[in-house]
């Protein structure tokens, strides 16, 4: 085992138990504001495991746009949203719990039996390495050039839905009451974050 | 398995944790009651999605990485979806001053 391989089986152990930990305390933790800071580092975990797979450009942009962009979107409209709220309790939330922990415990059973296996296609071609960010350059411009054009009209379909959807004049009357929806009413039936300062 | 005596990571193990984020991911899902958090549950799901493709693009396919084109859009329609899905989250919150999962059952049967 030279020290090249033995460093990259670390470098893979690492991220991985970052990785699973993560997810979990994302799912698990009961404040919402540390679950998106964690999943922040899960995202970054997972571009370090890009980067062990020679995907620098898929690395970089792992990290430019989940981290840089979804996360912080998430941690936006967790600001938006955080009101403290008591959630009322509902029947059978542990019975539902494990029901549907065991549901997920046999799927991931079943897909590592899938995993352990399967007869992969090993060794495959050898890989390109640093020349992959050409590669994909190539593709996105030849045989990939339709899904790339989509993808544009996809996000700018995104962009124009999601400032639709979060105006504020859209809905005038409630969907269920029919009474009209006052929005500024919402607001401030709620004591203001920064209440104002006493003028000197 | 030759992973004990090389010690190189085998392709088994990247689709190994892809699975666990997988279904770290979907129990996330059913179980949050909070709405971001069950966005959140989804990017789990998608990031899993994405480390079976580089594995398979790094190991199987290594020379026209396929995979990573895949990956890429992935990546981006992940960030069309999260845009949108925190759109619907404000809008819904705007209209029912609260996250909570079980109070968005306008459509229960």
């Amino acid at each position: 085992m030279t020290f090249a391989i033995s460093t990259e089986l670390i470098c893979f152990l690492v991220l991985a138990a970052v990785v699973v930990v993560g997810a979990m305390a994302v799912v698990l933790l009961e404040n919402i504001v540390y679950s998106a800071f964690l999943l922040g580092g899960v995202f970054m975990a997972v571009a370090g495991l890009y980067l062990l797979l020679n995907a620098s450009f898929v690395a970089a942009a792992q990290v430019l746009v989940y981290v840089g962009a979804v996360n912080v979107l998430i941690i936006f409209a967790i600001m938006l949203v955080n009101k403290r709220e008591n959630l009322e309790p509902i029947r059978g939330l542990q019975v539902r719990r494990l029901l549907s922990g065991g549901v997920c415990l046999s799927m991931l059973a079943l897909l590592v039996r899938v995993v352990a296996l399967t007869d992969w296609a090993l060794p495959g071609p050898p890989a390109i390495g640093e020349e992959a960010t050409a590669r994909i350059g190539e593709h996105l411009f030849t045989d990939y050039l339709l899904p790339f054009e989509l993808a544009s009209v996809l996000l700018l379909m995104a962009m124009i839905g999601a400032i639709v959807l979060a105006r504020r004049d859209v809905l005038v009357q409630d969907v269920v009451t029919g009474d009209p929806v006052s929005q500024g009413l919402i607001e401030k039936s709620q004591p203001p974050l920064l209440p104002d300062q006493p003028t000197s | 398995m030759n992973f004990f005596t090389t010690g190189q990571v085998p392709l088994q193990a990247y689709l190994l944790v892809a699975a666990f984020l997988f279904c770290i991911g979907i129990w996330g899902l059913i179980n949050s009651r909070n709405a971001v958090r069950v966005l959140m549950s989804i990017e789990l799901m998608l990031n899993a999605v994405n480390i079976n493709l580089m594995a398979f693009s790094s190991y199987l396919d290594g020379d026209l990485i396929r995979g990573q084109v895949f990956t890429i859009f992935v990546i981006t329609v992940a960030a069309a979806e999260a845009a949108v899905g925190l759109a619907i989250l404000l809008s819904l919150y705007r209209n029912r001053v609260t996250v909570d999962m079980e109070r968005f059952n306008l459509l229960r049967w």
